[in-house]
């Protein structure tokens, strides 16, 4: 038996803020799935269930009465940097956060607070986490999916879905796939996410999907050149995006002639990445770099 | 990705950004010394205003959403109430052309009137937040007065940068690590309130869920007092919904009348320059469709998220919006479904469409749940809908409509 990274079949998921609209919705589609979504929370609502999943107020009597070790959190923007920390302080493995529009200084302290602490928090205002065939912590399609040896890793959503369709397409199946989330403040970064795609032996190539703003991509690139010898592939969205204006994800804005696509491509390419500049190539060419793997 | 709950906000999809005057009146309520001064939306109302400051001479400032005003002629020093008159008339109610605005410039509706100051020395100062740090970061240079870009560029060492603790808040040693590296050092008295206005700043900053706020140039006056001649500041809009007295500062005529539109709707728009129009779910992809027209040959006439879950209703209002954008040849429709159900998508793109006058071709590239279903429904429609299979087909589609 071969364990995916971060999460597994054996993960034991709690769905914070399970009984809002969207947080029922997408426990039940994990649960067709075949994630081990074994508890809620919802501040209020202990005692009741969501289709069969049992409702607790708070993350603790979730550890306590279920042993959750995963959260995926759908509480609203107002109350998430409080969700985030209380999983933390449960010492729970890890945490997939959602929510979109957190507040940028609630996420300061939240990470701050996470910085010595084991929780791998992935997001916010991110699609989550799947290794297909085993769990999905999070809200992507789960069918488009298939079993494989490619690792993914996006700082968006249905762009992955976009990928992961293509590949599945070409025949290429998937070891992990991690959207990191598109604020400008994430709990993980594609480098954290790298050295465990480095160190697992299911994955045998990585596509990389960046989009403007910031400078992860060129960090990855450096981090690629310097420790990583798996076959990456890139993809950077945003290339015709006018500076100045934010693209939809809070983190995605060309400001001050930073976080252009165009460095982000060079970068890449000069760490010896393969860049795509079409997207509707790219299941092509991956199976090109990648069909052995 | 998922929208829960979010209260609503006048500025989805971009930054709340504050006109100077409005910026400097929360740095007054904040301690910042900023020159005497007040808004005036008409020639009178700027006379009346020079009139009550001590003075000429006087500065005439465009207020606008945009940098490099001083440079475009939005800037005025003058000497006697009619020069200030005159560049009054010359500014107001005219188009103030600058590097970011684009070639046609912004309206200006509004200016400030301030006393002219004696400047000794032109520092820069700003708080913003250092991504990849997750933190505040306070940055000072010495080299004030130009872009900070400029500066970064040509001469980064002359840029200090403090970050700040998120427990600890603004500490006063790092006061004393950004003014003791100046060269030469201002007098002491100078030096402590520059220490000062780096703690109200960064009380100003974290108070008020900034995400910019930048004094450039901070001054030194002849007589040694410091001052923040320009101001400019970012509100981080998912923090709204705590800072609502902030919303007051929303300026809906510094916006495109469409995206204004597109924000009442609850639609992430923005507008472009070419001529075949987008809609997508999802941000990502959406850059990345935008991407895919440029690559076919074409501009994008705009980027439009109409969100990951893409509802009916949600496609019905983007249809409706990108067609009242008379540059539009021919839109793409770009949906990679996933949970959503294709049929019931094609439906409500039906809908829409069957509700507007369709004056351009549309292709539709639909993906997910009960596709096959979803694409016969919009083929055997009577509109003009030109459906596409993959992205790569989607492109060539659009490559079509740019040659023929």
């Amino acid at each position: 038996m071969i364990l995916s990274i971060l999460v597994d079949e054996y993960s034991r998921v709690v769905i914070q803020g399970i009984t809002g609209k969207e947080g029922t919705f997408h426990a039940k589609q994990m649960l067709v799935y075949g994630t081990k979504v074994v508890a809620g929370v919802t501040p209020g609502k202990g005692g009741q269930d969501v289709g069969g999943v049992p409702v607790f107020n708070t993350v603790r009597e979730a550890v306590e009465e279920e042993g959750v070790n995963v959260s995926c959190i759908f509480v609203p923007p107002i109350a998430a940097a409080d969700a985030i920390v209380e999983g933390a302080s449960e010492g729970l493995d890890v945490i997939v956060c959602i929510t979109e529009g957190i507040p940028i200084l609630d996420m300061v302290k939240a990470t701050s607070f996470l910085t010595y602490r084991n929780t791998v928090l992935i997001g916010p205002n991110c699609p989550g986490i799947i290794s297909p065939g085993k769990t999905k912590v999070g809200i992507m399609p789960g069918p488009i999916h298939k079993p494989g040896n490619i690792g993914i890793l996006s700082r968006s959503g249905t762009l992955t879905y976009e990928v992961v369709d293509q590949l599945t397409r070409a025949g290429l199946g998937q070891s992990t796939c991690i959207g990191i989330g598109g604020d400008p403040i994430i709990g993980t970064t594609f480098i954290d996410h790298l050295k465990r795609f480095r160190d697992d032996s299911e994955t045998k190539g990585v596509i990389l999907i960046g989009e403007i703003g910031g400078s992860a991509e060129e960090e990855a690139a450096d981090y690629i050149q310097r420790e990583f010898e798996k076959p990456v592939i890139a993809f950077i969205a945003g290339r015709t995006a006018p500076p100045g204006r934010r693209m939809g994800h809070a983190g995605a804005i060309v400001s001050g002639g930073k976080g252009r696509a165009e460095d982000k491509i060079l970068a890449l390419e000069s760490a010896g990445i393969t860049v795509i500049r079409d997207l509707g190539s790219l299941g092509k060419a991956a199976l090109e770099t990648m069909g052995q793997a | 990705m998922v929208c829960l709950n979010k209260p609503p906000s006048p500025n989805k999809g971009s930054i709340m950004r504050l006109h100077e005057y409005q910026a400097k009146s929360l740095f007054r309520r904040f301690g910042i010394p900023v020159p005497a001064g007040d808004v005036a939306a008409s020639i009178q109302d700027a006379a009346a205003v020079a009139e009550k400051l001590r003075g000429p001479p006087w500065v005439v400032k465009a207020q606008i959403h945009a940098g490099g005003r001083g440079k475009g002629g939005g800037i005025r020093l003058v000497h006697s109430l009619e020069e200030l008159r005159e560049a009054s008339e010359a500014i107001l109610n005219q188009p103030l052309i600058t590097k970011q605005t684009g070639s046609k410039g912004k309206k200006v509706h509004r200016l400030l009137i301030e006393q002219g100051a004696e400047i000794q020395q032109e520092l820069y100062l700003a708080m913003t937040i250092d991504r990849n740090r997750a933190r505040p970061v306070m940055i000072f240079s010495q080299a004030g007065g130009m872009d900070i870009e400029e500066i970064a560029e040509e001469s980064p060492e002359l840029i200090f940068r403090e970050s700040v603790h998120p427990e600890l808040g603004w500490m006063p040693f790092q006061g004393r690590r950004l003014v003791y590296r100046m060269s030469p050092l201002p007098q002491p008295e100078t030096l402590k309130e520059l220490m000062d206005m780096m703690a109200r700043l960064h009380k100003t900053f974290v108070t008020l869920d900034c995400s910019l706020a930048e004094i450039n140039p901070l001054i030194i006056t002849k007589n040694g007092a410091v001052m923040a001649i320009d101001a400019k500041m970012d509100i981080d809009d998912n923090a709204l919904f705590r800072q609502k007295e902030l919303l007051i500062y929303d300026d809906p005529t510094e916006k495109d009348p469409l995206e204004q539109q597109a924000e009442e709707y609850g639609l992430n728009y923005i507008r472009l320059e070419g001529s075949i129009g987008a809609m997508v779910n999802g941000a990502g992809l959406a850059m990345a469709t935008m991407d895919v027209i440029k690559l076919a040959g074409a501009e994008p006439a705009n980027f439009l998220d109409v969100g990951g879950g893409a509802s009916q209703e949600m496609v019905a209002k983007g249809l409706e919006i990108i067609l009242k954008d008379k540059r539009v040849k021919a839109i793409l429709i770009n949906i990679f479904g996933g949970i959503l159900r294709c049929d019931v998508l094609a439906r409500g793109v039906l809908n829409a469409a069957e509700k507007i006058d369709i004056r351009v071709p549309i292709i539709v590239r639909l993906e997910g749940t009960n596709v096959d279903q979803g694409r016969k429904i919009l083929e055997e429609s009577s509109l003009r809908f030109r459906v596409a299979g993959d992205m790569a087909e989607a492109a060539a589609l659009v490559a079509e409509q740019v040659s023929g």
